[in-house]
């Protein structure tokens, strides 16, 4: 059943909404859309990576992505520079050497712009594996680091003095962070996975409440978006992720007709 | 028991610098299971501080924290929530602990705001907000109590309601209360020890022996020194449920 191209896209973009819905809430509550973003360009070193020494794509760009993470770490603790700043030396400096060291290797055919934006045509069996697979497991492991990581978001103090080692919650999440771009590279693209990640969420935000039914709107909201912008891909033989994000938007633009009217009053 | 088994936390000669400043320095305290110790001291004494170095909130500290439990509930001087996250009362109970509602409605009712559960945090006035954060810390049954001005922006009333209620609390769970106020009148009745903090313990004792002692007084001024010991004067009977009125 898996022959079919459009039938694999669609199942891996399913998986990739599954993880994309929580963790995004995640990246708006805690405010780490640059973050994210900063992650996502560095990625793009992870593939060229994986096309030098012919390695599995989603793998060499956890690695990479974990390691950008664990250098801003450093360099926070390291420089006065304030974190924004260190965001984009980060983002951009990564894109551009990826950039460059593609311009070297002149012997492979490179798709920019599926990297860049997405191919539902690059999607195999083995990529549906590594989305279910990993998809999964960082379900998972978000579900157990939950309490700690959401109580720190809302007070870290509380939590560390409650002993509930919000330092740890806030590594893993980091490396929960980079495993989500890895596995979904090649859907979205490099460049539109922050919007896979934090429009989603931001329209669930506009209708909920609390955070457990924003997750599940979320999740709702990804997986609408990628079925919606799989057939217009499909149809209209469009790039697939500015079609799931477009389609988000649409959806995010539908959502502010429901705000709830506390946060009209307050405004 | 032995003493020894009852402490739940201990600072010993504990303090904090920060950028070459000291924000307070050489604190040794303990408190134990069913005993309320109370930090006075003026803004800027360091209360505060020591009552995130007896949490364990900061790392790189002088001297050193023993702390034997891990059932602790905290009610911060400052808290910043961030109002863009959707959370209601009810939410913000469980968020250390999962809790059944049995126990959330008792402790949400015992501060008064179980009207306010399904409220959305951000609409909670600071009083409100406060009941809220006292709710969530003796909801959990915890061993250690600390609790960094507890009652700030309650109305007087309340006030004094909130008082009673963490004295009660510290009989009915014989949790141990680390307490941070500045008012003086109402601390006084319920306290086993005072600790006074001026960036280091100036003196500590027994609310009495504190009173008379110079420091304290040069610290707050004679009327402080008074109130005390009127408090001494007014509290030689207790009242019980019925009405009556019982020799200590």
């Amino acid at each position: 059943m898996f022959d079919d191209f459009f039938i694999r896209a669609l199942v891996a973009g399913i998986g990739v909404a599954f993880v994309t819905g929580p963790l995004g809430c995640f990246v708006i509550w805690r405010r780490l859309s640059y973050f994210g973003d900063t992650l996502a360009h560095s990625a793009l070193l992870g593939v060229t990576l994986a096309f030098t020494m012919e390695f599995n794509i989603a793998i060499s760009v956890f690695i990479i992505s974990s390691m950008i993470a664990l250098i801003l770490i450093q360099l926070q603790k390291k420089t006065n520079l304030p974190g924004d700043a260190l965001l984009g030396l980060l983002a951009h400096s990564s894109l551009a050497v990826g950039l460059v060291v593609i311009g070297f290797l002149t012997f492979i055919r490179f798709d920019i712009m599926g990297l860049l934006f997405g191919d539902i045509l690059a999607v195999s069996v083995d990529d549906l594996l590594i989305i279910w697979f990993g998809g999964g497991l960082i379900l998972l492991v978000l579900k157990l680091i939950w309490k700690p990581l959401f109580a720190s978001t809302v007070n870290y103090e509380l939590a560390e003095a409650e002993g509930l080692n919000p330092d740890r919650a806030k590594a893993i999440f980091t490396i929960l962070m980079a495993a989500i771009i890895a596995i979904s590279i090649k859907m979205v693209g490099l460049l539109l996975i922050t919007g896979m990640l934090i429009i989603p969420a931001a329209m669930a935000r506009n209708l909920s409440s609390s955070p457990q039914s924003m997750v599940i709107y979320s999740i709702i909201g990804g997986l609408l978006s990628v079925i919606i912008g799989l057939f217009t891909s499909l149809e209209f033989n469009t790039s697939s992720g500015p079609s799931i994000i477009t389609a988000a938007l649409l959806l995010f633009i539908l959502s502010l007709f429901k705000i709830k009217k506390s946060i009209k009053l307050k405004n | 028991m032995s003493t020894d088994q009852n402490i739940l936390v201990k600072l010993n000669d504990a303090g904090l610098q920060l950028n070459n400043k000291w924000l307070v320095k050489g604190v040794s305290l303990q408190v134990e299971k069913g005993k309320i110790v109370t930090l006075i001291g003026p803004n800027g004494s360091g209360k505060s501080t020591t009552a995130k170095i007896a949490l364990g909130i900061y790392k790189k500290i002088d001297g050193s924290v023993e702390k034997y439990t891990n059932r602790v509930g905290y009610v911060p001087q400052k808290i910043s929530i961030d109002w863009t996250l959707p959370l209601r009362v009810n939410d913000f109970m469980m968020l250390t602990e999962s809790l059944n509602k049995e126990t959330i409605d008792e402790a949400l009712s015992l501060t008064g705001v179980i009207h306010l559960k399904d409220k959305n945090l951000g609409d909670l006035s600071g009083g409100e907000f406060q009941r809220v954060l006292l709710a969530r810390a003796i909801s959990k049954k915890p061993d250690l109590l600390v609790l960094d001005e507890p009652v700030q922006g309650v109305d007087f009333t309340g006030e004094i309601a909130l008082y009673e209620l963490i004295k009660k609390i510290s009989d009915e769970l014989s949790c141990g209360i680390l307490l941070i106020s500045h008012d003086l009148h109402t601390v006084m009745s319920a306290t086993d020890h005072v600790v006074c903090l001026n960036g280091h313990v100036c003196c500590s004792g027994s609310p009495i022996d504190v009173a008379k002692n110079n420091e304290y007084k040069a610290l707050f001024g004679e009327q402080a020194s008074q109130i005390l010991s009127r408090y001494e004067h007014k509290h030689d009977h207790i009242h019980t449920d019925e009405g009556e009125i019982k020799k200590n």
